[in-house]
C-alpha cells in the first residue's frame, strides 16, 4: 500500500501546475471560455507540447502515461485552473477509440495527441438521461457501407471535433447491452449536423444530427458496450479530479476571505457559525481525495470493483461539490454571486460536475445495484 | 500510488486471522457479537492471550514489549479483531499512559508500572474530566498540594470509564494557580486502594454501569508518582491525545458493524421483501458504505504518512469526526433494520448465561441500548465541535 506519486507524476504535477499558474488566470479563462470557439487553440498546442494530452494514454497507444495516478495528476490540476480546453471528451474518446481500435489505437491517436487533430464521442442521447445502455441511433449496412441515423445530445467537444467516435445500434432493443456498435465519422460526411453551444459554466459541446451518415465500424460489432462504460469509468475518474481540485481553489479562497473580511469590528474567520462549517468542508474534500483514490486503483480491477468505485466518487463528488460550492459562495456573501470574483465561477463549475456522466442519484442506484 | 496490500502485509493478514481463529475464546467471541455485556475477567482472559503472543502492545517500543507493526499492520490487525468478534483492548494503560510514561516518565516508572500494564496486574483508569471542565479541561479543579514526600489531592473526576474494574487512576491534577490555566496542571498516578478515595457509578442512558464519579478527599500520594515535572501535566495530556491515532477513525468497528447490518437487512423482511431491496434503506446504507470505502482510505493516508515520520496532527481530528457521523449512522440503520423489536430490553438477556427464548430475533436484543450507548463518542475525548474548532486554528488558520 502507497499513497504517494512516483516520481514522474510528481513531475508531471509540479509542470503543468507552473504552467497553469503563469499562463491560465481566471482572467485568461474568462477570455478564452468568451471566444468565438469558446477555448483557446494555443493553448491547446501548449498543452500538447507539454505531453499534457499524451500523459492521458499508454506507451501502447502512443502516450506516455494513461494510468488512473496520470488522470489525477492532470485533472487536479486543470480544475484548480477551471481549464476550459477540451480534455473530458480527448479523454473520453480517446479511451474508446484506443480500446476498439487495439494495436491500431497509437496511429489514430497520433494527431491527437501532437495536438494537430480533436475527438469527440458522441454516445448520450435525448432519451438516455444517464443511461449507457441506451442507444436509439440506428446504423445499417448496405453493401459493406454502415449509414448512421440519430440524435447525439450534449457531445462534449462536438462541435470542435475533426474525428467523431459514433455509437450507434446494430442490433437488439433499444436499451440492451448488446448490439451497440462504435463508428468512426467525418464531421464533415454528408447528412450530418450540428447545433454548437457553450455550457452555462464555460465549455465546449453541441448537439449532433446524423442523417444517413456515413461511418466506419470499429471494434467488435454489436460488442462496443463495455468498451463504452470503461471509457466512461476512467472520464467518471477524470472529472472527480477536476472537481476535487476545483474544491480545493473554493475553499481557499473562502478561508482566504474570511481572514480579510471584516464584519461587527472583526473577521469573520472569528465567527464560529461559519468556522465549523469550514471544519466541515474541509473532512468532505478529504473524504472527496479518498474517494478518487479508491477510483483510481480500482480502475484496472474487476469490471465490478471499477464500476462500484466509479459510482462512488462520481456520488460524492455532486454531494460534496454541491456543499463546497454552496458554503463558499454563502461565507462570501454578494462577493460569491459576482462574476468579477473568482469563486463564484468554481462553485457553477462544481455544482454542473453533477450533470456529466451520471449524477448523484444515478450513481447511488447504480452503486446499489452493483454491491447486490 | 497502490491500494493492493504488500506480500509481507497479505502474510500477516493470515496470520492475524488464524490466530483469532484459533485463540480467540468462542464464549467471548459469542457474547461480543451479539452485544452482550464483557466482565473484567472477559477482558483480563482475552488481553493474557494476546499479551502471550506480544500483541497486546504492539507500538510500544520493542524493548518494553512492542511488536513493530506499521501503520498498514495495525489497521489489519484492528479490522480481522472487529470482525471476529474479539473485544477491544481496554487502552487506558496500553494506549494513553503507557506513551506517556515512555516519553515522559522515570526509568523506574517505567520498569514499575509497563510490565503490570501487560500482565495484567494493574487495570488503568482515566481522570481527565470534572463536573466543571469537560470541553474546557484546562478549567479543571482538582487540586494536589504538596505536603513534605506527598501530596494531598482533594477534588472530584467524571465519566471515568471502567473506574469500578480499576486498581490506578492517571489523573490531571492542579499544582498551581498562577499563570494561564494550562500552566498549573501535573499528571500523577493514583492507587485506587488509597484512603480517601472514592468511585461512585454513573448509570447511562442504556441503563448499564459503564463510568463513575471518582472522589478524592485528602488523598495521600507519593511524589515518585509525579510523571515528568510538576506544572508539565497540559503538554503531557496533549500528546497522549495524538498519539494514538490507529482506532481513532473506528474504520475496524464501523466496517465489521456495516457487515452485521447488511446481514440483518437481508433477514429482515419488509413488504415480501428483504429490507436490503427497500429502495430508501438501501440509498441510506449505501451512502454510509461509500462514506465509510473513503473513510478507510482517508484512515490509512494519515497513518502510513504519520508511520513515515511526518508529525502527529490534527489529522485525528478529521478521523475523529468522520469516524464518529458514520459509526453512530451504522447504528441508526441497524435501530432502524429491526423495527419493533427495537423496542424489547431484558437486560438479563445481555448477560452471559441467559438461557430464555430471547424476545425478537437474537441479533436484535442489544441494538438499542448499543445505539444509545455509542451515543457517547462523538462526546468523548474531545467532541465533534472541539475537534472542528481545532481543525479550524490548525487547518485553517482561522
Amino acid at each position: 500500500m502507497d499513497f504517494k506519486l512516483n516520481d514522474d507524476r510528481r513531475m508531471l504535477s509540479e509542470t503543468l501546475d507552473r504552467f497553469l499558474r503563469d499562463n491560465y488566470t481566471i482572467d485568461k479563462r474568462h477570455e478564452f471560455a468568451a471566444s468565438p470557439e469558446g477555448w483557446s487553440r494555443k493553448m491547446w498546442q501548449d498543452f500538447a507540447d507539454l505531453g499534457i494530452i499524451g500523459a492521458l494514454f499508454s506507451e501502447e497507444q502512443g502516450g506516455f502515461g494513461g494510468d488512473g495516478d496520470d488522470i489525477m495528476v492532470v485533472f487536479e490540476a486543470l480544475g484548480r485552473a477551471l481549464v476550459v480546453e477540451p480534455f473530458l471528451p480527448t479523454l473520453l474518446a480517446g479511451s474508446v477509440l484506443a480500446e476498439a481500435t487495439g494495436e491500431a489505437a497509437a496511429l489514430h491517436l497520433e494527431d491527437v495527441i501532437s495536438g494537430s487533430k480533436l475527438l469527440a464521442l458522441a454516445h448520450g442521447e435525448p432519451g438516455a438521461r444517464y443511461t449507457l445502455e441506451h442507444v436509439e441511433t440506428k446504423a445499417s449496412e448496405d453493401g459493406g457501407t454502415y449509414r448512421l441515423t440519430g440524435y447525439k445530445s450534449v457531445v462534449l467537444g462536438g462541435g470542435d471535433a475533426n474525428i467523431l467516435v459514433v455509437s450507434a445500434r446494430t442490433s437488439g432493443a433499444m436499451d440492451e447491452e448488446n448490439g451497440i456498435s462504435l463508428f468512426l465519422v467525418d464531421p464533415k460526411a454528408a447528412g450530418l449536423s450540428f447545433r454548437p453551444f457553450g455550457t452555462v459554466d464555460g465549455y465546449a459541446a453541441a448537439e449532433i444530427i446524423l442523417d444517413n451518415v456515413e461511418g466506419e465500424l470499429i471494434g467488435k460489432k454489436d460488442a462496443a458496450y463495455p468498451l463504452v462504460e470503461a471509457a466512461y469509468a476512467r472520464a467518471i475518474l477524470a472529472v472527480c479530479c477536476e472537481a476535487l481540485g476545483a474544491m480545493e481553489v473554493a475553499k481557499d479562497l473562502t478561508v482566504e476571505y474570511m481572514k480579510t473580511r471584516k464584519q461587527f469590528g472583526v473577521i469573520i474567520g472569528k465567527f464560529q457559525a461559519l468556522q465549523h462549517r469550514m471544519a466541515d468542508v474541509l473532512i468532505e474534500i478529504e473524504q472527496m481525495r479518498s474517494a478518487v483514490i479508491n477510483a483510481s486503483g480500482n480502475l484496472n480491477s474487476t469490471r465490478k470493483k471499477r464500476e462500484w468505485y466509479a459510482s462512488a466518487a462520481k456520488h460524492m463528488a455532486g454531494t460534496i461539490g454541491r456543499q463546497v460550492a454552496e458554503e463558499a459562495i454563502q461565507i462570501h456573501g454578494g462577493m460569491g454571486m459576482t462574476w468579477e470574483y473568482p469563486v463564484g465561477h468554481f462553485s457553477k463549475r462544481l455544482v454542473m460536475v453533477d450533470h456529466l456522466f451520471g449524477d448523484t442519484d444515478h450513481h447511488l442506484a447504480r452503486f446499489i445495484e452493483l454491491g447486490e | 500510488m497502490n491500494l493492493e496490500l504488500s506480500e509481507e502485509d497479505k502474510a500477516f493478514q493470515s496470520e492475524v486471522k488464524e490466530f483469532l481463529e484459533t485463540k480467540l475464546p468462542g464464549r467471548i467471541r459469542d457474547k461480543v457479537l451479539l452485544g452482550k455485556n464483557l466482565t473484567r475477567e472477559d477482558i483480563v482472559e482475552w488481553q493474557g492471550i494476546l499479551n502471550k503472543k506480544g500483541w497486546l502492545a504492539p507500538n510500544w517500543p520493542e524493548k518494553y514489549g512492542g511488536a513493530k507493526w506499521t501503520a498498514v499492520q495495525n489497521h489489519l490487525f484492528d479490522e480481522a479483531s472487529w470482525q471476529a468478534g474479539a473485544p477491544r483492548t481496554i487502552p487506558f494503560g496500553l494506549n494513553m499512559l503507557a506513551p506517556v510514561l515512555i516519553k515522559f516518565g522515570s526509568e523506574d516508572q517505567k520498569q514499575h508500572y509497563l510490565p503490570r500494564i501487560l500482565d495484567g496486574t494493574d487495570w488503568w483508569c482515566q481522570g481527565y474530566s470534572e463536573p466543571g471542565a469537560g470541553s474546557d479541561l484546562a478549567s479543571l479543579k482538582t487540586s494536589a498540594v504538596r505536603d513534605g514526600d506527598h501530596y494531598v489531592v482533594n477534588g472530584q473526576k467524571t465519566w471515568t470509564t471502567l473506574g469500578h474494574y480499576a486498581d490506578w487512576i492517571f489523573c490531571l491534577v492542579r499544582t498551581s494557580s498562577e499563570g494561564k490555566p494550562q500552566e498549573g496542571i501535573s499528571f500523577l498516578l493514583i492507587d485506587m486502594k488509597t484512603p480517601g478515595v472514592t468511585v461512585r457509578p454513573i448509570i447511562l442512558l442504556d441503563g448499564c454501569h459503564e463510568v463513575n464519579e471518582v472522589f478524592f478527599d485528602n488523598v495521600k500520594v507519593p511524589v515518585a508518582n509525579l510523571v515528568g515535572e510538576e506544572n508539565m501535566g497540559w503538554t503531557y495530556a496533549k500528546y497522549l491525545l495524538t498519539h494514538e491515532r490507529t482506532g481513532t477513525a473506528n474504520v475496524g468497528n464501523s466496517t465489521a458493524a456495516l457487515a452485521r447490518l447488511k446481514a440483518i437487512a437481508r433477514q429482515q423482511m419488509s413488504k415480501g421483501k428483504p429490507l436490503s431491496r427497500d429502495p430508501y434503506f438501501a440509498a441510506r446504507l449505501a451512502k454510509v458504505e461509500m462514506e465509510l470505502e473513503a473513510l478507510k482510505t482517508t484512515n490509512l493516508r494519515i497513518l502510513v504518512e504519520a508511520d513515515s515520520g511526518a508529525a502527529a496532527g490534527p489529522e485525528s481530528s478529521m478521523l475523529k469526526v468522520k469516524g464518529t457521523i458514520v459509526r453512530l449512522e451504522i447504528n441508526d440503520l441497524a435501530r432502524r433494520a429491526i423495527g419493533t423489536y427495537a423496542l424489547p430490553f431484558v437486560s438479563e438477556a445481555l448477560e452471559e448465561g441467559y438461557n430464555e427464548q430471547p424476545i425478537g430475533p437474537v441479533y436484535a436484543n442489544a441494538i438499542a441500548s448499543e445505539h444509545f450507548n455509542h451515543r457517547k463518542m462523538a462526546i468523548y475525548a474531545g467532541s465533534n465541535e472541539i475537534q472542528r474548532g481545532i481543525l479550524t486554528k490548525t487547518k485553517l488558520g482561522l
